[in-house]
């Protein structure tokens, strides 16, 4: 190898095969950070600044609004139950996908990816075709006394229907390419399937499924269209801190409409926080997986 | 500790394709047998159609007088060792190790300084003393498979199954463990099956060879037997320029003898 190393010629100016002249270089960062700053940090400046606009005071003031308040507890209930709903559906239908082999596998999978693929509006509509007044369930329902549609029931229905890939899309490849040895080397031990589960399985998607809840998370708090159709805004309510921001707006309160939008955004900024650090976690995990 | 491993007709597909079609094969207690075959002849389905991996269709597994079938996987009680390890990634070589004793119910689960202390005893058998605070990833191919063996020999195994245990290793290191694991075997005396595809490891390391083409089994006998009297025409070409190992003769009644090799 030192031999090699004497008899290969020196290059007097070392070219990266990547490199490209100044000019160019600039053009292409500089195209690249214009349209970041337009398109997302521009609008998410924006809406802290309009929620600002006439001061402290009455930005907080608009969080003291019964309405408001109402909102923020709603769509933190919804949260509260479709995540762990997802959470569990999502850990289960990828387990079930990656580590076993059965028939409607491929049709499971596409259901999965459906709520992905078609408009939230459909996702609500379906919800208003089953269970609203008209809907094929919906007498039924009213005779039993039961309030699904512009009712609480209805909102989680739908936002976990939308969220519903997050989680699974999050661990089927990763269970996939970790495969069913050790899961296999787990039973011929003297394991149960439950200890396997939770001593093995588990531990070895956390990171992913902590990253999957958080991006689920993240759209259950945020969806619009979906529950927009099934919630039938009542004030105080049945409406979602995005619907509340829309209704206030149209009412031409902008300065409480950017402020609800705030604290929404905050979430979400909270949640791209928490997913960035789990992501340099998530790095060393799955590096050392990759690398087994 | 050993049992003697009795297996009658067994018979399995997947799908139109046959993997084994009537493979009966006896396996004395404390014996060292090799399925040897080249890819697809059924060796792998064999194995882990003993381990309860896989269900044969028709067919028997005996260890000793019990029916394999009347036990669920985790009462059957086999060390199967993989050829990609399968070690616990997220869990050190102690923890590896020990996961067979925890796992168990807690009546008959030994308390954790026994478990402890047994875990270290078998990193010391297969010699990794210092290295129970690892990670799979910080270890070498054989630094790993040797505490797959020490996880399979931690639940005092029935029967040891081994499949293609050093298939992903380098030349050189294949050597070192194969000679490791034939003193491991006089040490231990596990009743043990071993798939190979590698000619030599078969005839160095078993007791008997038994060569499966085409999910039957063609031969079974000491390797000196079947490279000197081939029952088959695919026996023939299969060992054909094996080199005869000479630190295994054939006795005159048909067993081998074992010579002490010195180091």
């Amino acid at each position: 190898m030192a031999m090699s190393d004497l008899t290969l010629p020196r290059a007097h100016t070392p070219e990266r095969a990547t490199s490209e002249s100044l000019l160019a270089r600039i053009a292409l960062i500089g195209t690249a950070g214009c349209f970041l700053a337009a398109v997302l940090f521009l609008p998410l400046i924006v809406v802290f600044v309009e929620g600002f606009r006439k001061g402290a005071e009455v930005f907080f003031d608009s969080f003291t609004d019964s309405d408001t308040l109402a909102a923020v507890r709603l769509t933190l209930l919804v949260a509260a139950i479709a995540v762990p709903f997802n959470a569990v559906f999502g850990l289960s239908a990828s387990w079930a996908i990656a580590k076993f082999s059965f028939k409607g596998k491929n049709l499971l999978l596409t259901l999965i990816d459906l709520p992905f693929s078609i408009s939230p509006v459909i996702s609500g509509l379906v919800y208003v075709l089953l269970f609203g007044a008209h809907g094929w369930l919906g007498h039924w329902l009213k005779a039993n006394g039961v309030e699904i549609i512009f009712a609480v029931p209805g909102i989680v229905l739908a936002t976990v229907l939308v969220t519903f890939p997050f989680v699974a899309r999050e661990l089927i490849p990763l269970m996939q390419s970790q495969g069913t040895a050790e899961e296999e080397a787990a039973l011929t031990l003297g394991a149960s399937g439950w200890h396997t589960f939770f001593n093995v399985t588990l531990p070895n998607v956390k990171w992913a499924l902590l990253y999957g809840v958080l991006l689920c998370n993240a759209r259950a708090m945020g969806e619009f269209g979906a529950v927009s159709v099934v919630s039938g805004h009542i004030r105080g309510l049945t409406n979602t801190m995005p619907l509340h921001i829309e209704i206030l707006y149209n009412e031409y309160n902008f300065v409480a409409a950017f402020a609800v939008a705030t604290m929404l955004a905050g979430l979400a900024l909270v949640t791209l926080a928490a997913k960035t650090l789990l992501e340099w976690r998530f790095s060393h995990s799955l590096a050392a997986a990759h690398r087994h | 500790m050993s049992v003697p491993v009795k297996i009658r007709d067994l018979e399995k597909s997947y799908g139109r394709y046959p993997a084994l079609k009537g493979v009966s094969l006896d396996v004395a207690a404390g014996e060292l047998v090799a399925l040897l075959g080249p890819s697809g002849s059924g060796k792998t389905t064999l194995l882990r159609t003993v381990a309860g991996l896989e269900q044969a269709e028709t067919g028997n597994v005996f260890f000793g007088d019990i029916d394999a079938s009347q036990l669920s996987l985790r009462e059957r009680r086999i060390g199967f060792v993989f050829q990609h390890y399968a070690l616990f990634r997220h869990m050190t070589v102690l923890d590896n190790v020990a996961f067979g004793l925890r796992a168990r119910p807690r009546a008959t689960r030994p308390s954790d300084q026994v478990i402890r202390a047994r875990a270290m005893d078998l990193l010391g058998l297969v010699q990794l003393d210092g290295l129970e605070g690892r990670y799979p990833t910080q270890l070498s191919g054989g630094q790993r498979q040797r505490v797959a063996l020490a996880r399979a020999l931690a639940i005092e195994p029935r029967v040891l199954l081994l499949d293609e245990p050093f298939g992903a290793l380098d030349a050189k290191v294949r050597k070192d463990l194969r000679k490791w694991l034939r003193d491991l075997h006089q040490r231990t005396g596990h009743t043990t099956l071993f798939v190979t595809h590698d000619q030599d490891e078969a005839f160095e390391l078993a007791d008997r060879v038994a060569i499966l083409n085409k999910g039957v089994i063609e031969q079974v006998g000491p390797a000196a037997e079947i490279l000197e009297r081939p029952a088959t025409a695919f026996v023939a070409s299969f060992v054909e320029g094996i080199a005869r190992p000479e630190t295994r003769p054939l006795a005159r009644d048909g067993s081998v003898i074992r010579i002490a090799r010195a180091h």
